[in-house]
């Protein structure tokens, strides 16, 4: 049904998202839990940078990252100094961005869960003589275990929706950069309508399986993410 | 929120789509506006000669740029552009064929040329020895399935026997200003990209370049057609024929095309 070229874009795809969620876990985490606890005046700013993703156009993000990750910019010069080459046009280049791209999506909801944990479960941790890292692992992780699932869920989905910054900064390689998204847009501009619209329902079908089992799993949760 | 909550939002809601809407009207289309595709290779050379044509004309021109394939699946959707400025000659003949694009319309208003391309002064020697030499690890070119410029550019290798070779080091644009943008911010150490992009007033505007011999490639040659849109109005009709017109020639000859 589909070809060797879909199959590999949507491989691909898969394994792009697997890995930016695995990193924005634990990225994510710790900047959500700082968000949820503290006080300090910084906070609303940090907060308004992990959200701006959301409001940024994707084209500004891929601009940017094509500037600052290209050979005179201060990423580029940095992962050129550590014999790593440059980042567009690679796999980890678009790790990188995803992990921007997609930074919202995981650190929102875990902050709410961490908020709705409240003080009191870790105080009484406290009295118990946990550490702070152990009443973290031993309390507050398992008591937001429903916000780190609705988390990586849409880290997981968002990256596979991802295409302006991919467009951007991919080259559109074929098993390196052209991810699903890529594919399908290029079908579309080559009139192979029918292989845009195979692989199109794959996605369709794919986004709506993730929310219903997102939506399904927590039928008690008022807010989704 | 419970039904209740949400009924009692409805009137908010239905001021808020008022709201949209008094927006939506807010931008009325212009009656001799010209809605115009333009090819991204031509973006440069149809912005001056837009220009002169509005002082002179008075009419007002709309320009869009971007990859002529997606035009051509915009304007089988009803897209509202009267005319087309494509980057090759088989898309406006399939317009015409399909009834989208008005019969005898068509002419060739350039014939673009290809050239190897490149942001370091003296990187790229003017016979191209530098695709031989290979030291570069991103040889940036527009989609060859999408953009004619990137056809050209695999041809180029192909007659160079150097496809294969050149081949693992690809990067693709969508269209060729993606292409460009590719080498412009260094990222490629070169490419292929179309000579109006990087020429202005007869010369080269920054780094090094090889002006591909025409004989290496099958002609670029790039096709304007008036669109049903635009057939019977005055507006669209007079654009065309300024386009072929000795003025707008010589703004296309200063960005390097043919004839």
């Amino acid at each position: 049904m589909l070809t060797s070229d879909e199959l590999q874009a949507l491989w691909l795809t898969v394994r792009l998202a697997a890995v930016v969620t695995t990193i924005l876990l634990l990225i994510g985490t710790p900047i959500a839990w700082w968000l949820a606890r503290t006080r300090c005046r910084w906070k609303g700013p940090i907060a308004a940078i992990v959200a701006l993703p959301l409001v940024l156009p994707p084209s500004v993000l891929g601009f940017y990252l094509l500037l600052v990750m290209g050979p005179h910019g201060p990423i580029g010069q940095l992962t050129e100094a550590l014999g790593l080459g440059r980042l567009p046009f690679t796999f980890w280049g678009l790790v990188v961005a995803s992990v921007f791209y997609s930074l919202p999506f995981m650190v929102q909801p875990l902050q709410t869960a961490f908020e709705s944990i409240g003080e009191r479960p870790l105080e009484v941790a406290a009295t118990l003589r946990a550490s702070p890292l152990d009443a973290f692992f031993t309390v507050a992780v398992p008591l937001a275990l429903p916000g780190f699932l609705t988390a990586s869920v849409l880290t997981f989905a968002h990256t596979v929706g991802e295409f302006g910054v991919v467009l951007m900064i991919g080259g559109n390689l074929p098993g390196v950069t052209r991810v699903a998204s890529v594919q399908i847009y290029d079908h579309v501009e080559a009139f192979e309508y029918a292989s845009a619209h195979r692989l199109s329902a794959v996605m369709l079908v794919f986004a709506f399986l993730v929310l219903l089992a997102l939506y399904a799993w927590r039928p008690g949760a008022r807010k989704g993410a | 929120m419970t039904c209740l909550e949400l009924r009692r939002c409805k009137t908010t809601i239905f001021g808020f789509v008022l709201a949209i809407f008094s927006l939506l009207s807010g931008s009325p289309a212009f009656a001799d506006e010209i809605q115009v595709a333009v090819a991204a290779n031509f973006a440069a050379p149809m912005q001056k000669i837009a220009a002169d044509f509005e002082k002179e004309t008075g009419h007002k021109v709309q320009l869009a740029f971007g990859a002529t394939g997606k035009f051509y699946a915009q304007i089988q959707n009803g897209a509202p552009f009267e005319v087309l400025l494509a980057a090759d000659d088989t898309t406006p003949e399939k317009l015409e064929k399909e009834g989208l694009g008005v019969a005898n319309s068509r002419f060739t208003y350039a014939i673009g040329k290809l050239v190897l391309w490149s942001t370091k002064a003296g990187y790229v020697d003017d016979k191209g020895e530098v695709l031989k030499r290979g030291d570069f690890k991103h040889l940036a070119i527009a989609n060859p399935k999408l953009a004619p410029y990137g056809q050209a550019a695999v041809e180029t290798l192909t007659a160079l026997g150097l496809l294969a070779t050149a081949q693992p080091k690809f990067v693709q644009g969508e269209n060729i200003a993606q292409t460009h943008q590719f080498i412009a911010t260094g990222n490629a150490e070169l490419g292929f990209v179309a000579l109006s992009q990087v020429m202005k007033d007869g010369r080269i505007t920054e780094g090094s370049a090889w002006i591909v011999p025409s004989n290496l490639h099958d002609p670029i040659r790039q096709d304007a057609i008036l669109l049903a849109t635009g057939k019977g109005k005055a507006a669209p009709a007079a654009l065309l024929k300024y386009l072929a017109g000795d003025k707008a020639r010589a703004v296309i000859k200063s960005f390097g095309y043919d004839f």
